[in-house]
């Protein structure tokens, strides 16, 4: 009775039920506070960076995985949808269209593909679109608008980390209010500004297990640490460690960024030496660096010591060091 | 209560309840059993009988002079009708005896009963247990009579009996124990005996509790420990065993012998108190036929030789949905072409279920889950980019050999990535490599 009835296929026969579209979907449902913020303070500026950043992620990742004959499912693997948010939150509200779409090409492209797609990229795609536009549009990607909801009027308006470099906002107590900064009533990248909104859908990544808590537990840690230090030296020159955690990219840097898995160490201790070199480089580039913020290069930078770090963490094989 | 275990590891759907309260029952012996010579680890058996000839049931069939092998009886009374090829459950056909089953169960004269079981000599447990063809019966068939014979500057102190059962679907060694608990801590008793070592411990998962309340109450008088562990996977597994139950790790590339450990499956300790006991060679075994591709799974004690097809037919055949037949557990079992495969010493289940639709196999994305869940501390995916580009050297180094093929890692990839496949190529092709040195 030899048919062809049962499958031939080499065990395990049993498979949890997890998935890489689960994984990435539920990332950008704990994007999705966030986004409404953006919208709440910068409305139809926010629809179209969003919309334009998203549909320029998939189109350039569709160019690429038919050019490189790899399979269509990927590009509803959410990858590409997420590389395209992230981008749009890091972008100044008000930064023109084209230059938009020509971060989310550069994102996929450089960011990705040339290192062979999802999974072998060494940089987190949507900060290389970002430090991409940085550097060819230095002075749109350092134009800020006060929200919509914020009735100020004026040319010069700055982001808190702007005014605290450029400003001596610390000095002259004129630093933003930890309040405005909690619930993003100021001005910053379009999804960054509020920080209730991101922390809401990082504590639904961490409960469903979507990211690895060391990583942001060490960098907030240890930028307190740091920040805490020059503050309690010289609180009228320095920011307190609870603003340096409100204020600009640190928390989507830290809970959406940094977390990236393809471009953060594998071992648990791997995890905490790339957390604790985020934190300090973040430190030192908003305390004594030429830019107000530091997250972006501070992540890359580390993503550059991943393969590194993952050398020398190796986890310990079993039998490896005998005990009897 | 508190449980033991061991670190990493998985909790799949464990599925016993379709098994686990019905008792073992024996499948009636089919009119004809075909004996694979060769069931075990190690050498094959040659065969000691030819077509025509008459056998007992219990009669030595096949024998191998080598000391990594195991001989191999009669499971019925009957006619040889051939020795030749036949299906085998483990992959390619080998020399099987076929024996026509005259149905009286004559029983080998030879046969001989032991007085005072526990109290013969290590030499002569070990003899017998070689003659009766004993294996492990957890599924990887290691010859038993081995096991016992541990190198002079190995000494061993505990005897761990093997009641995990961490496989989903399994349950025919909880019904062992809950209904065999005397032969089988006896069995564990004559092992620790031919080992000279100090004491014995069961270990069991604890949703087992029915066994572990059953043993509490009876008194041994053995130096026997019952420990409760966390149901986990893999459990089971020797050297993930062993750390969970005694803190002790077994080196790289070691054996528990190492650690002054032996493990036996309790089904293996059954066999070997029946063995020494009543003198009944290793003909029959009990095993689990379920999954829900089977119409009323069971837990049965099968004659080896019987086909996979006589099991289910008893069970109520298949569903019409079924579509993967695995010999063993959903976990490490092998998958099968054809219910005509004879079982053998090694098979602790037959299941059958309907798989669901192809996974899409994505891009590693190192969500790092199959590191967190390897039980042997290795980087799977890792080894796996090894393997697929025939880095042997560096694969060998970051621990390709020390896989178990336990499954945990690809159980939890999300990316859908057949991981225990690329590693089964690695470590195959650093084997060969080794061989091809070698000679």
């Amino acid at each position: 009775m030899t048919n062809n009835r049962f499958i031939l296929k080499s065990s395990p026969h049993f498979k949890g039920k997890d998935s890489v579209p689960k994984i990435m979907y539920a990332v950008i449902i704990s994007l999705i506070p966030a986004i409404a913020a953006s919208f709440y303070f910068f409305r139809i500026r926010a629809l179209l960076i969003y919309l334009l950043s998203v549909s320029a992620c998939l189109i350039t990742e569709a160019v690429f995985l038919k050019a490189r004959k790899k399979p269509m499912h990927s590009l509803w693997d959410g990858s590409a949808i997420i590389t395209g948010l992230l981008l749009a939150m890091t972008l100044p509200p008000s930064l023109s269209l084209e230059i938009v779409v020509i971060g989310a090409v550069v994102s996929i492209t450089l960011g990705k593909h040339v290192f062979g797609g999802l999974g072998d990229n060494i940089f987190n795609p949507a900060l290389v679109g970002r430090a991409f536009l940085q550097v060819a549009f230095p002075v749109a990607m350092t134009t800020w608008i006060p929200p919509v909801t914020n009735q100020i009027n004026t040319a010069t308006y700055a982001t808190p980390l702007g005014n605290l470099k450029f400003q001596a906002a610390a000095a002259q107590g004129a630093l933003t209010p930890l309040k405005d900064l909690f619930w993003g009533n100021i001005g910053g990248c379009l999804g960054e500004t509020s920080a209730v909104a991101l922390l809401l859908g990082a504590a639904f990544l961490l409960y469903k297990r979507a990211i690895d808590w060391r990583i942001p537990v060490g960098i907030i840690s240890i930028l307190t640490v740091f920040t805490g230090i020059f503050w309690l030296t010289g609180p009228d020159k320095y920011a307190s460690p609870a603003f340096h955690f409100l204020a600009g990219g640190l928390i989507i840097g830290a809970f959406f960024m940094a977390t990236d898995m393809v471009t953060s160490p594998i071992s648990p201790l791997g995890a905490w030496i790339y957390a604790l070199g985020i934190g300090l480089l973040i430190g030192i580039i908003r305390l004594f660096g030429g830019f107000p913020e530091g997250v972006m290069f501070s992540i890359l930078l580390m993503n550059t010591f991943v393969p590194l770090i993952n050398r020398y963490t190796r986890p310990r094989i079993l039998g490896e060091r005998s005990t009897h | 209560m508190k449980t033991k275990t061991f670190p990493h590891g998985i909790h799949p759907q464990e599925l016993k309840e379709a098994t686990s309260h019905t008792s073992l029952q024996p499948l009636p012996a089919p009119e004809k059993v075909i004996i694979p010579l060769h069931q075990h680890f190690g050498s094959p058996a040659e065969p000691l009988v030819k077509k025509g000839d008459e056998v007992f049931m219990g009669q030595k069939i096949g024998e191998s002079k080598s000391f990594f092998s195991a001989c191999v009886h009669s499971s019925v009374s009957g006619k040889v009708m051939k020795v030749e090829n036949y299906n085998h459950p483990l992959g390619n056909p080998v020399p099987a005896v076929t024996i026509s089953n005259d149905g009286d169960d004559r029983v080998f004269p030879e046969i001989k009963k032991h007085k005072n079981p526990l109290s013969l000599n290590p030499e002569k447990i070990r003899h017998i247990v070689k003659d009766a063809g004993i294996v492990g019966l957890g599924g990887a068939a290691f010859p038993t009579a081995v096991k016992l014979s541990p190198p002079k500057d190995k000494p061993i102190d505990t005897i761990i009996i093997n009641g995990c059962e961490c496989e989903p679907l399994l349950t025919a060694d909880h019904r062992l124990m809950l209904e065999y608990p005397d032969e089988i801590i006896q069995g564990a008793e004559l092992v620790r005996i031919a080992t000279g070592a100090e004491k014995i411990i069961l270990g069991i998962e604890n949703n087992k509790q029915d066994v572990y309340k059953l043993l509490q109450k009876k008194n041994y008088t053995f130096p026997l420990e019952i420990s409760l562990l966390k149901t986990k996977y893999p459990q089971g597994a020797e050297k993930n065993l062993i750390s969970a139950l005694l803190k002790r790790v077994v080196p790289r590339g070691g054996l528990p012998f190492d650690v002054g450990v032996v493990v036996q499956n309790v089904g293996t300790v059954k066999a070997i108190w029946d063995a020494v006991n009543t003198g009944k060679p290793l003909y029959e075994r009990a095993l689990t036929v379920s999954g829900a591709g089977i119409t009323s799974p069971k837990n049965l004690i099968v004659r080896i030789g019987s086909l996979f097809q006589n099991a289910i037919d008893y069970c109520g055949g298949l569903q019409d949905s079924a579509n993967i037949l695995v010999m063993g557990g959903p976990m490490m079992g092998l998958a099968q072409g054809t219910p005509d495969v004879p079982v053998i010493k090694g098979t602790s289940g037959i299941l059958a279920w309907a798989e669901p639709e192809q996974i899409t196999e994505h891009n590693c994305i190192s969500c790092r889950r199959c590191v967190t869940h390897c039980p042997m501390g290795l980087v799977p995916t890792q080894l796996m980019k090894y393997s697929k580009l025939d880095y042997l050297s560096e694969a060998e180094s970051r621990g390709i050999m020390d896989c178990v093929e336990c499954g945990s890692c690809q159980y939890s990839c999300p990316a859908g990535i057949p991981l225990v496949h690329w590693l089964r190529v690695g470590k195959n092709k650093i084997t060969d490599l080794k061989r091809k040195k070698s000679a």
